[in-house]
């Protein structure tokens, strides 16, 4: 008999062992798949890591494969916290990507301090403006926002799509459904010569400190966390939960609009309809590896990176299909989900042989 | 005038019934989850899962309905591990089913790109042949419209039969439907919540999976990445629409599949000025206005997203 028992204090050290524990146990389960590909196990690994850490190159481009999450990985955490269930920043990252190109691609022209802060507000703003929608659905009718928000993705990758094949395609582009390049002034400059690692990145970082601050320091930060433990508890404090929610649901969406801009700013160059393999989504994974905590997203999204671009170089070194990263990111979130059973709870093995035994003992 | 030839051509009509197919299986799927009170976001995943395995299984040289049986039984597979992590366990029934999502997409296109590593166009397989059913298929109209449909279709439409007996006819079907309305009850009466509601996530897990292996193994005959593109979620917005009911949910995929195969043609006439995109964008948005239009009197199982545990009131 497994029996849980729940747990008073948990000690802050113990909380963070828990998703690197459950990291770990993701990629070690990821054995299993390698082995079942013919991948000799331990090579596969060094590969990984090598891949991830190995030299500058590889350091550089896991940071860049990073930033993305990290702005992801904050539009769930805040989300989530407040229980509000964004899973539309797949969508958001396209919308804000689009606007950037809108403005940033010839249609003003400006010095660098003003055009970026632009395409960021810009990106900022279609991507708060896509989830406001859900968000007035979920609020003013009641619409569940997972399915709506999920559903848009789909419709916001068709708009781009279609502007990509029409009014917004580059005559210049060989017939390649892609966006006019970037003007100089509104690329967001790489951090190291020959290497792909960029500005974006620090823009990142400084937007987890800030959503750190607003959620631990700011009223809003609380009024998000109270809205998230329990809505009516909230609603009878005195809390406006509905402007709470739409809050929540405007700074979630800028941030998912941020990983837009900073991808076709800082990486890209110009926008396609597949410059995002899922950072939407797999900033999920990332916030709730993260506990959903700001500063979290950020080490999460380190080693989510590390697993796409180590195990890219893996698959290319051995031949497993590249799947495998997804796997084991899939593997991550179950697995960090399982672990937060810990947090609650203290998990006893109780043998029901023995205790039948000691009952007969004291008959 | 165009468009009313569109509704009366028989073709249209098969079209709808066919695109309805798999969304049958997977509102099905759904609703069986949700009645036992446990969401299932799983559900796009395991149509990817329920795709693969029913396609690779025939490929490997099992027969058709064999596939179907794989399938069905990988769906439930994973439909347990997604009962596990939310009942028992009771953890975030959203997170779980995006985890499942993940998971088993990931594993479908891992074992796939495994099994068949350099392969430029899709292998095939002989898929399921529309049935010709003596008298009913040749009718005028009727026929072609309505009879000349695979197999997988007729067993979608006797699974409405199938779920809606069970769930209003026999004492598992109450016991059900009481398990996601007021789990403690059912407890009372000395029935175990735990199984209940386990056991009707592998059952709708399994249907989801068919809903898949149709795709493959019926409506097409290979297995391509992101062949799914949304069908699960659309499952999850139509279940609201149909608010719980197995006669419902067929009505709402079949006036999702006519809206979908209107749409397909009026492609064809408009196409030239319209871009595509436009209408492939339809399906989505209409999910998003059906889930909207009822999402005010929905009337969601209470005990939904409630996880239970034992002796608790």
């Amino acid at each position: 008999m497994i029996r849980f028992e729940p747990r008073t204090n948990v000690s802050s050290l113990f909380a963070l062992a828990l998703p690197i524990v459950a990291g770990i146990t993701a990629l070690a389960l990821a054995a299993i798949p390698i082995a079942a590909a013919g991948g000799e196990v331990f090579a596969a690994y060094g590969h990984i890591f090598k891949g991830a850490f190995g030299s500058k190159f590889a350091f550089s481009e896991l940071l860049a494969r990073a930033t993305p999450l990290i702005f992801t990985g904050l539009a769930v955490s805040v989300a989530f916290r407040a229980k509000l269930w964004n899973i539309g920043a797949e969508g958001q990252l396209y919308v804000g990507a689009l606007a950037a190109v809108a403005i940033g691609s010839g249609a003003i022209s400006a010095p660098s301090y003003i055009m970026i802060p632009l395409i960021m507000l810009a990106g900022m703003i279609a991507g708060g403006t896509l989830m406001l929608v859900p968000t007035l659905l979920k609020t003013r009718l009641g619409a569940d926002e997972v399915v709506t928000t999920l559903l848009l993705n789909f419709v916001v990758l068709l708009f781009v799509q279609m502007m990509l094949e029409g009014p917004m395609k580059d005559p210049m582009g060989m017939g390649w459904p892609q966006s006019e390049p970037m003007t100089s002034a509104a690329t967001l400059p790489k951090m190291m010569a020959r290497m792909r690692v960029h500005w974006g990145l620090v823009i990142a970082l400084v937007s987890a400190l800030v959503i750190y601050i607003m959620m631990k320091r700011s009223v809003w930060g609380f009024e998000i966390r109270a809205t998230g433990e329990n809505v009516s508890a909230a609603k009878h404090a005195g809390i406006p939960v509905t402007s709470t929610f739409i809050k929540v649901g405007l700074i979630s969406g800028a941030l998912a609009g941020l990983a837009g801009v900073s991808e076709v700013a800082g990486l890209k160059g110009y926008l396609t309809a597949d410059i995002s393999p899922g950072f939407g989504y797999t900033g999920i994974v990332v916030a709730m590896l993260a506990g959903l905590s700001p500063l979290g997203v950020v080490i999460a999204a380190i080693f989510i990176a590390a697993v796409f671009v180590g195990a890219d170089s893996m698959s290319r070194a051995m031949g497993v299909s590249s799947y495998i990263a997804d796997l084991i990111v899939a593997l991550s979130l179950i697995c960090v989900l399982i672990s937060s059973l810990f947090v609650r709870f203290k998990v006893r093995f109780v043998n029901p042989k023995k205790t039948k035994l000691t009952a007969k003992g004291d008959a | 005038m165009e468009y009313i030839d569109i509704l009366l051509s028989a073709n249209f009509w098969a079209a709808a019934i066919r695109i309805a197919t798999p969304l049958i299986f997977g509102v099905l799927g759904a609703l069986v989850c949700e009645r036992a009170g446990v969401l299932n976001l799983g559900i796009e995943g395991i149509f990817v899962v329920g795709a693969m395995c029913g396609w690779m299984a025939v490929w490997l040289g099992a027969g058709l309905w064999g596939g179907v049986l794989i399938a069905a039984l990988a769906g439930a597979l994973f439909g347990l591990l997604h009962g596990i992590l939310t009942v028992p366990l009771g953890l975030s029934q959203h997170v779980s089913g995006l985890g499942i999502t993940m998971f088993a997409t990931s594993v479908s296109y891992f074992t796939y790109r495994t099994a068949l590593p350099k392969v430029s166009s899709p292998p095939r397989i002989d898929a399921f042949q529309p049935l010709d059913i003596p008298v009913l298929s040749d009718l005028p109209f009727i026929g072609p419209a309505l009879f000349q449909q695979t197999a997988m279709t007729f067993l979608a439409l006797a699974m409405v039969l199938v779920v809606g007996y069970v769930l209003y006819r026999t004492p598992l079907g109450l016991a059900i439907r009481a398990v996601g309305d007021n789990p403690s009850a059912v407890e009372a009466q000395g029935l175990s919540v735990f199984a209940l509601r386990i056991g009707a996530i592998m059952a709708g897990s399994a249907l989801m999976a068919l809903g898949g292996a149709f795709l493959t193994m019926s409506a097409f005959d290979a297995f391509f990445f992101g062949m799914i593109s949304g069908r699960g979620w659309i499952c999850i917005a139509l279940v609201v629409f149909a608010s719980w009911r197995p006669g419902k949910a067929l009505l709402g995929a079949l006036l999702f599949g006519a809206f979908d195969a209107f749409q397909i043609r009026l492609q064809n006439e408009v196409g030239a000025v319209v871009p595509s995109q436009v209408f492939l964008m339809i399906p989505y948005l209409l999910s998003i206005i059906a889930l909207v239009l009822v999402a005010r009197k929905a009337d969601y199982p209470r005990a939904l997203l409630q996880p239970y545990f034992r002796g608790q009131r």
